[in-house]
């Protein structure tokens, strides 16, 4: 299981109404009507991803973000969810307005790109980094917002959102070193956010 | 059971199917009020009916739709039936697994009792005087063909267009009889613009002078040319102007733009358009087309719940396929989200697709390898829960 579904799952409440966007092969809304109890609709516009979320029997809804989420009226889900797309939006932060006034609360995981890897990447060989993590180029990533932990704290305050809960990973899972240098040693971070 | 196992048609296809007759002979009341003292329904059916009846699959049909939707009457047919490329052995609705019911409704001329069909009261044709129907008298006079049939449960109800409202309405009406709704190409309501088209379709078959106040039969008489015009108009709104153009162009089939000619140019399109109306005004009724289109235009499914789509859909327990065509103006991708939107607010069960395609409304009925993918697939959940 992904260590970020995990911690998730572990975050939402027993029969919560979610809306995960940008949803992907609908692992997350299987994983969370099993073990939750959780009912909900995956938002994708990936047509593999689609069908995978078709074959398994999660309710998915094919829908551009960019578009926005105004058809959604406001507090119509207990929880909206974005794990790793946010970096692909055109508007993060309005993406993230949005997430919160639909859903009660909100859960963010993002890929940290001030993890050592990638300033070293950039600091030594002076090119935009390409790992496991990051697997794409810079002219043909979906990326096209990265941020750090750092920049995203600064986001939240900026924008008076609450940060219920914060969980950083490395690639096993959280640490003890992990959080005591998040900016530099997360690979990923997961937020529990509220108004 | 009517399809050969063996089909001389090849591996995906039901072959050889003999339509069937439902006879009802008890009055039926319509939504208008008015009673048919009976009825006769002509059916199709493609697979087998499973011990627990478990497995049934409605299909309701479009416009000018029949009970024909897959295989062949006969071995010298050239055409299969209407929607042959999506129900078959090894097809998105597969009859391997389900047993697969296509009917001609009530008021079609393909078989099923409607405006050329004898009236007893008048031992004539009903003509004119046949009554209006709704969409819901459809859904009605197909749950009597289920239980006919010994189905108290449809394992989906499945529609394109106009069929899309009938699997609608078969949710609200009858929710613990529908466990999927699969709704092509459809729309809660029309707009104004299809209005239009449909009055504009009307108008051409009641001005034509051999219309008769649609007395035509006692009349010996068809009006052919307003069907035809009709048909036309029908027919362009269901494609596209990217398909139309990239299938016809500006081609001619005779004349030319020379100068010095005077001679009529007939461009390719014009003589498609022709011959598509004339083929369907030899085989149609013009009173069924203009009762279809009636129950078409006057369908709403949230009128009798306070207008409120989300309320209606609270009635549904179905789970919910919407698909849309991108280039489909007719039943355009905005209709189907309002539709998946409704029944997110009414936290049913949902999933969208919106198939990009250039061929229009029509595409629903048109082989696509992304629109089978995710018709398979949900389908295939069908299947999957049945067995759990």
């Amino acid at each position: 299981m992904r260590i970020d579904h995990s911690i998730i799952e572990s975050w939402v409440k027993p029969g919560s109404r979610l809306l995960d966007l940008g949803c992907g092969d609908g692992s997350l809304l299987q994983l969370l009507a099993q073990n939750r109890q959780a009912e909900g609709y995956g938002v994708e516009i990936g047509e593999a991803e689609i069908n995978a979320c078709i074959a398994r029997g999660v309710n998915v809804i094919e829908h551009n973000l960019d578009r926005g989420l105004t058809q959604f009226s406001d507090k119509s889900f207990d929880l909206v969810i974005m794990t790793q797309a946010l970096q692909t939006m055109r508007f993060p932060h309005k993406v993230l307005d949005e997430m919160l006034r639909v859903g009660r609360e909100c859960i963010v995981a993002f890929p940290n790109f001030g993890h050592w890897r990638a300033r070293w990447h950039l600091a030594v060989s002076g090119r935009m980094p390409v790992s496991d993590i990051l697997p794409y180029q810079w002219y043909d990533t979906p990326n096209i917002h990265f941020c750090t932990v750092r920049d995203f704290d600064v986001l939240c305050r900026e924008q008076g959102i609450k940060v219920l809960q914060r969980q950083v990973i490395n690639t096993q899972g959280p640490s003890r070193w992990c959080d005591m240098m998040p900016n530099l040693l997360a690979v990923n971070a997961v937020y529990h956010l509220s108004r | 059971m009517s399809a050969s196992v063996d089909s001389p048609f090849g591996p995906g296809s039901v072959g050889l199917v003999t339509p069937q007759c439902f006879q009802y002979d008890a009055p039926f009341t319509l939504a208008s009020g008015r009673q048919l003292p009976g009825f006769e329904l002509v059916y199709e059916t493609y697979g087998q009916l499973n011990a627990d009846a478990s497995n049934a699959v409605l299909i309701c049909h479009a416009l000018s739709g029949t009970h024909h939707a897959a295989g062949y009457h006969s071995a010298d047919d050239r055409k299969p039936g209407w929607w042959d490329h999506y129900i078959g052995p090894g097809k998105p609705i597969d009859t391997n697994r389900f047993f697969v019911v296509a009917l001609n409704n009530l008021g079609g001329c393909a078989g099923s009792t409607g405006p050329t069909s004898i009236n007893p009261d008048t031992g004539k044709p009903w003509g004119p005087d046949f009554p209006m129907l709704r969409v819901r008298d459809w859904v009605n006079s197909q749950k009597l063909l289920a239980t006919h049939l010994g189905i108290q449960v449809w394992a989906a109800v499945v529609g394109g267009s106009l069929g899309g409202m009938q699997a609608m309405r078969w949710a609200l009406e009858y929710p613990d009889q529908v466990r999927h709704c699969v709704v092509i190409a459809s729309a809660m309501k029309l707009t104004a613009q299809n209005i239009a088209f449909n009055e504009t379709a009307r108008h051409a078959i009641t001005s034509d002078p051999e219309f008769h106040d649609g007395d035509y039969l006692a009349q010996q008489t068809s009006p052919k040319q307003g069907l035809a015009t009709a048909r036309m108009i029908g027919h362009i709104t269901y494609l596209s102007g990217d398909g139309l153009g990239e299938k016809f162009g500006r081609e001619l089939r005779s004349g030319s733009f020379a100068r010095g000619q005077d001679s009529l140019v007939e461009f390719q399109v014009q003589s498609y358009l022709r011959y598509q109306g004339d083929v369907f005004s030899d085989k149609f009724d013009a009173n069924t087309y203009l009762l279809m289109t009636r129950a078409l235009d006057y369908f709403d499914l949230a009128r009798e719940y306070g207008d409120d789509p989300v309320a209606a859909f609270k009635t549904a327990q179905a789970r919910f396929l919407v698909v849309s065509f991108s280039t489909d103006w007719r039943f355009s991708p905005e209709r189907s989200r309002e539709i998946a939107l409704a029944l997110m607010n009414a936290n049913r069960s949902v999933c969208y697709a919106e198939i990009e395609s250039n061929f229009g409304h029509d595409a629903f009925l048109l082989p696509s390898e992304r629109y089978e993918t995710v018709f398979r697939n949900f389908m295939n959940t069908i299947v999957t829960e049945a067995q759990s």
